[in-house]
């Protein structure tokens, strides 16, 4: 009896992860997931040896408007996205864009060249380009023969 | 002070595909969120289409419906790999169902900052007429 008590959850336990497996698996071989974004304005980061390429969909905004900070490690994007100035007597018959203040902030990977970064805007679509500080970039270290 | 711009705008919205029919072109499809708002004599309906500049939007009427199809380049970084993603870069498309007090000839269009505007005039008012009764 205790023979097969034990027996049954095993295997359950065993498909359970047989399953975890497969869907890791499928997951490295797919298309990058997107994922949610915990708040607005959704980033999409690039890489290499050379630095982070971070990009957002801000339509609507001025770049007057968004502010690109880096203190220490970590980039903030804030902003404020303004509605269309209205005369007196206009009323809105749908309304699905959303209006107000926003800030996100992003833990950097490796600390950046704070002169070097250039932020470019261009319809609707901002564009941060953060350089890997030199001394942090991976150096080959030559091995010597003894 | 402003508020913060609700989780509700993160989202993009597919296009549903008209039954039957597939996409030819590679990228997704979305359908742009648009306010819409009348002010003295006109309509206007604010789009937001970011990556899309004057020359790759597309606004058609036909009949009463006004397309609006804007066209977007997939984003090759190159000598990057992409780290994570929140969103995906796609196509918009999107339809409105014009009144007839519309002044159709006299509908303009502008792009900014990824932010499309459609002004649509009203056309005078339609004189009322009246059809006189003759006894048969």
């Amino acid at each position: 009896m205790m023979y097969r008590r034990y027996r049954v959850p095993s295997m359950w336990r065993e498909m359970d992860r047989l399953q975890r497996e497969m869907n890791r698996l499928f997951e490295d071989y797919g298309p990058m997931r997107v994922r949610n974004a915990p708040s607005y304005p959704a980033l999409n980061v690039w890489s290499n040896d050379e630095g982070l390429l971070v990009t957002a969909e801000v339509p609507g905004v001025s770049p007057d408007d968004i502010e690109v900070n880096v203190i220490g490690e970590t980039l903030t994007l804030s902003g404020v996205r303004k509605p269309d100035e209205l005369k007196e007597g206009a009323r809105y018959h749908r309304q699905e864009r959303g209006y107000g203040k926003f800030s996100r902030t992003l833990q950097l990977p490796f600390p950046v060249s704070v002169p070097k970064i250039e932020a470019t805007f261009k319809h609707g679509v901002l564009n941060v380009r953060l350089p890997r500080a030199e001394e942090s970039k991976p150096r080959k270290i030559a091995v010597k023969s003894a | 002070m402003a508020e913060n711009v609700t989780t509700m705008e993160i989202e993009k919205e597919e296009v549903a595909p008209a039954e039957g029919t597939e996409r030819t072109r590679e990228c997704a499809c979305f359908v742009p969120r648009a306010d819409i708002y009348e002010v003295d004599d006109q309509m206007v309906i604010v789009a937001d289409v970011p990556g899309v500049d004057e020359d790759s939007v597309e606004i058609t009427l036909e009949k009463n419906i006004l397309t609006i199809n804007a066209f977007t380049e997939p984003v090759e970084m190159e000598g990057f790999a992409p780290v994570f993603a929140e969103y995906e870069v796609g196509d918009y498309q999107r339809s409105f169902k014009l009144s007839d007090e519309i002044d159709r000839d006299k509908i303009q269009a502008t792009i900014k900052d990824g932010v499309l505007r459609l002004y649509l005039p009203k056309a005078a008012a339609a004189q009322a007429r009246k059809i006189s009764v003759k006894a048969g």
